[in-house]
Parts: C-alpha cells; sequence; structure tokens
C-alpha cells in the first residue's frame, strides 16, 4: 500500500469508526461533562458573588456601626454638654437664689428687730410715763412734809426702777 | 537525572530492538536492514509484532472484500501467507497480497474494494476503544458527583476539556462554540491517543496515514461548509468590495481556498506523525547498518531524545488540527460585522 495515496478501505473504516466514536462520545460524554462543568462554573461564581456580597455587606455594617458609635459619641458628649451647662445654670440660680433669700431674711429680720425695738422703746417709754406719773402722785402726795423727806423718796424711786 | 535517562533509554532500546527491527537483524542486504522503516509506516494486511530467531509473532487480520460478483467475502490473511518464506505472495479464491502488501485479484479484470480489517484499521478499533474508556470513565465521575471536583480520569480530562473549549472553541468560533465544542473535543481526543499509542514499540502508524488524515481533514471541510452563513458564501463566489474584473481571479483562488484547508489540514498531520516515526526507525536501523556497540548507544540515546520530542509532536499536530478545524468553522459562521 503506497504511502501518500489514501486507501479505500481505511477511509471507509476511519469514517465509520469516527462517526460512531464521535457520536458515542457527543451523547455519553462530551454532553455530561460538558453540562457538569458549566453547572459547577455557575455554582462557582455565583458562590464567589455571593462571597463579594456578603463581604459588602459586612463592610456595610462595619460602616454603620462606626456610623452609630459615633453617633452615640456625639449625642453622649452634646448631653454631657448640656448637663454641665444645666447643673452650671441651676447652680447658678440656686446661688442667686440664696443669696437674695438671705438678704430678704435679713432684711425681714432687720424688720422685725426694728419693729422689735420700736415696740421696747415704746414700751420703756410708757413704763418711764407711769413711773413718772407714780413717782409725781408719790412725790405729791409726800411732797408736803419735808425736804429730806422728798429726797428720800426720790432715791428711794430711783432705787426701785434700778431693781426694775 | 542523567543516570535515570541513561537506565530510561536502555530500557527504550531492549523494548525497541525486540519489537520493531529485530526481524532484519538477521538478512544480509543492506537495503533489507532498513526495509523495515516503510513497512513499519505503512498498512499492512497483518500485524507483525516480533520476530524472534525464525519464529515470527504476527497476528493474522482479517480480510474483507466487496466485489459486485461475488459480494462480501471473508478471509483470514493467514491464508495468504507462504509457509516457508513467512511472506505474502500465496494465492487465495482468486486474489494474491502483492509485495507492496496490497490485495489483488488474479483476474485483473475484476474490481473490487478491499475493506479488510487491516492493521490500521485494527489500531483504529483500540483507539476508539481507549479514547471510549477514558472519555467514558470521565464522564461517569461527573454524573456520580456532580458539583465535585474532578477525581481519578476526569481530574486528567477535564483540564483538556476546558483547555479545547476555553482556548480553541470559544475564541476561534465564537458565539455558537457550544454546537462544535462536541466535534473538537472528540477530534483533539481522537489524534492525540492515536498519536500517543502510535509510539508505542509494535503500533500501527494509524494518524500518520493520509488516509486516516484525509478523512479527518475532509470531516471538518464539511463541518465547515455545511455551516457556512450566507456572509460565508458571498465571501467565496462574489467578494464584496471587489472589482468585477478581479473577481474573475478571486472567485477560482477563493474557491481553490476552499479545498486547500483540509489538503493543509491532511498532509501536516500526515508529514509530522511520519515523518517522527522514520527518524525513530531511522536511528534504530543505523544500529544494524554500522553493526557498532558505539554507534547503538549513540542511536538509542537519540532515539529515546527523539521519542520524547515525539511525545511533544503528538500533542502539538493535535492541538494544531482542532485549532485550524475550528478556525475554519469560525470563518464560515462569524457574523462579520466589518468589510473586508
Amino acid at each position: 500500500m503506497d504511502l501518500i495515496s489514501p486507501d479505500l478501505g481505511l477511509i471507509i473504516w476511519q469514517t465509520i469508526g469516527f462517526a460512531i466514536l464521535f457520536f458515542l462520545l457527543a451523547k455519553f460524554a462530551w454532553k455530561p461533562i460538558l453540562a457538569a462543568l458549566e453547572e459547577r462554573d455557575g455554582a462557582i461564581e455565583a458562590s464567589l458573588n455571593e462571597a463579594e456580597k456578603a463581604k459588602m455587606e459586612m463592610a456595610n455594617l462595619v460602616a454603620e456601626n462606626e456610623k452609630l458609635l459615633q453617633e452615640a459619641r456625639v449625642e453622649r458628649d452634646e448631653i454631657l454638654k448640656s448637663a454641665n451647662e444645666y447643673a452650671a445654670k441651676l447652680m447658678e440660680e440656686a446661688k442667686g437664689e440664696a443669696a437674695s433669700a438671705g438678704a430678704k431674711m435679713i432684711e425681714e429680720a432687720k424688720a422685725v428687730i426694728e419693729t422689735e425695738k420700736q415696740a421696747a422703746l415704746m414700751d420703756v417709754k410708757i413704763q418711764v410715763a407711769e413711773m413718772s406719773l407714780l413717782i409725781a402722785e408719790k412725790l405729791m402726795r409726800k411732797n408736803l412734809s419735808s425736804e429730806p423727806a422728798q429726797k428720800k423718796l426720790v432715791e428711794e424711786f430711783v432705787k426701785d426702777i434700778k431693781l426694775n | 537525572m542523567f543516570r535515570k535517562f541513561i537506565r530510561l533509554s536502555f530500557l527504550l532500546s531492549v523494548v525497541l530492538l525486540a519489537f520493531s527491527a529485530a526481524s532484519i537483524a538477521a538478512s544480509g542486504e543492506d537495503e533489507d536492514k532498513t526495509s523495515f522503516i516503510m513497512h513499519h509506516i505503512k498498512d499492512s494486511h497483518e500485524w507483525h509484532f516480533a520476530t524472534l530467531g525464525h519464529t515470527h509473532i504476527t497476528l493474522p487480520l482479517p480480510v474483507i472484500v466487496y466485489s459486485g460478483d461475488r459480494g462480501f467475502e471473508f478471509f483470514s490473511s493467514s491464508s495468504f501467507v507462504d509457509s516457508e518464506t513467512h511472506h505474502f505472495g500465496v494465492e487465495h479464491e482468486g486474489y494474491y497480497i502483492d509485495e507492496n502488501d496490497k490485495l489483488q485479484a488474479v483476474d485483473e479484470s475484476r474490481s473490487f474494494i478491499d475493506v479488510s480489517i487491516t492493521k490500521n484499521v485494527a489500531m483504529l478499533f483500540l483507539v476508539i476503544g481507549v479514547t471510549l474508556y477514558l472519555m467514558l470513565g470521565a464522564s461517569s465521575h461527573y454524573k456520580k458527583h456532580p458539583n465535585r471536583a474532578p477525581k481519578g480520569i476526569a481530574s486528567f480530562v477535564e483540564p483538556i476539556v476546558v483547555f479545547v473549549r476555553d482556548e480553541i472553541a470559544l475564541p476561534n468560533i465564537g458565539p455558537k462554540y457550544k454546537k462544535f465544542t462536541p466535534y473538537l473535543l472528540s477530534l483533539f481526543f481522537f489524534i492525540w491517543i492515536g498519536n500517543l499509542l502510535g509510539l508505542l514499540p509494535g503500533a500501527a502508524n494509524l494518524t500518520g496515514n493520509i488516509a486516516v488524515t484525509v478523512t479527518l481533514a475532509m470531516i471538518t471541510f464539511f463541518v465547515t461548509n455545511f455551516n457556512g452563513n450566507r456572509e460565508y458564501w458571498k465571501h467565496v463566489v462574489a467578494t464584496p468590495g471587489v472589482p468585477l474584473p478581479l473577481l474573475l481571479i478571486i472567485v477560482p483562488v477563493e474557491i481553490i481556498g476552499l479545498f486547500t484547508k483540509p489538503f493543509a489540514l491532511t498532509v501536516r498531520l500526515f508529514v509530522a506523525i511520519t515523518a517522527g516515526h522514520i527518524v525513530i526507525l531511522s536511528f534504530i536501523g543505523l544500529i544494524f547498518v554500522f553493526e557498532s556497540y558505539a554507534v547503538g548507544v549513540a542511536s538509542t540515546l537519540m532515539v529515546v531524545f527523539i521519542n520524547l520530542i515525539e511525545l511533544l509532536v503528538a500533542t502539538i499536530q493535535a492541538y494544531v488540527f482542532t485549532l485550524f478545524s475550528a478556525m475554519y468553522i469560525g470563518g464560515a459562521v462569524a457574523e462579520h460585522g466589518h468589510d473586508h
């Protein structure tokens, strides 16, 4: 059989053989293998996408947490600041109130004292007047007896007053 | 590494000498000493494995003849063998096998078709069997364990399948690649396994036979042209944008181009594989021509070296044949969005 002239018998067998091989392989080998590969590629792609998504979500979550934390911090600072301000204001107010109340009380006390003093003075004046009257009366009664007796009487009264 | 290489070459030389070439060791003429080369690369009606002394280890193959007047006839190739010379030449039922290992009718006016199971046809069955065994074994993995990483044969087959799909079919054919991937895969594995098995000592030179390569090329030719779209045929019969006088030249060239493509495929594979076999066998032949130990060692080293290269060539040629088939198909089915 010559080297470069194709042999008809072999061509026939090759055609039949390759056709059978092709149909068997296409149906029983390539179809399931290619389908499985495609399915696996799809599955891998899907899980990769999912992982990417999960990563993004995670990052979002972290960012959100950070934001929340930041907000909480700011809020805390604000609360603290306002609380401090309020406390300061309160203290200021309390101080003012206490001062004014003290002043008022002192004022009132002074007034009371003044009143009391006036009353006492009035009382003293009345008593002095009464006593004067009394002395005058007694003097009037004893007056006429004698000079020494008068003096003596006056001294007695004065002594009495001292005792009072 | 070097020691391994020496050991390997020794082993290979023993195997190769025992199986491929020992038959000519006893003969005297220089021409006889190298005749085994052509005998190996051509087809034969029997499968000759080895000659030990005067015993020929040969597998007789069925001879099948179809003729208009006698229908199908079946013989064993051993019926044509001379029991003394161990060569063909005996006449049987009106046929004989000539010195070129070709079946001839005694009555020269009779016409018939020789569809014998020759050595290459037997090799073809072997290649088909091995390919089917490997691929069906691989596909059973995917049926049993879907969505799992490949194991066993599947892990060997899968990267090649993915390579053919993603590197050959997809870039050259484009969006319609799915339709042609099974053909390209079958083509690649058939040629590759054929090339590799052909390298085994005593094996037939299947993919280096022009009948085999021309058949594969013609299948690609038919697949290409049956799937050619309007655009493709317009390019062939009335190339757009070419003035009329030039069309008289261009169109015949385009039509010739249709046939040069399968011709190139045919010749490339045939030459690459056959040449590789001839080189290996020539180095072995040198040993018997010079009958020297020094040449024996050098030749054996070279044979091992060429054998390793042939492993590469086997893969490259399978790749190239598949790649060009994909390119031709891609050219026929592509939707051209631009003018040439």
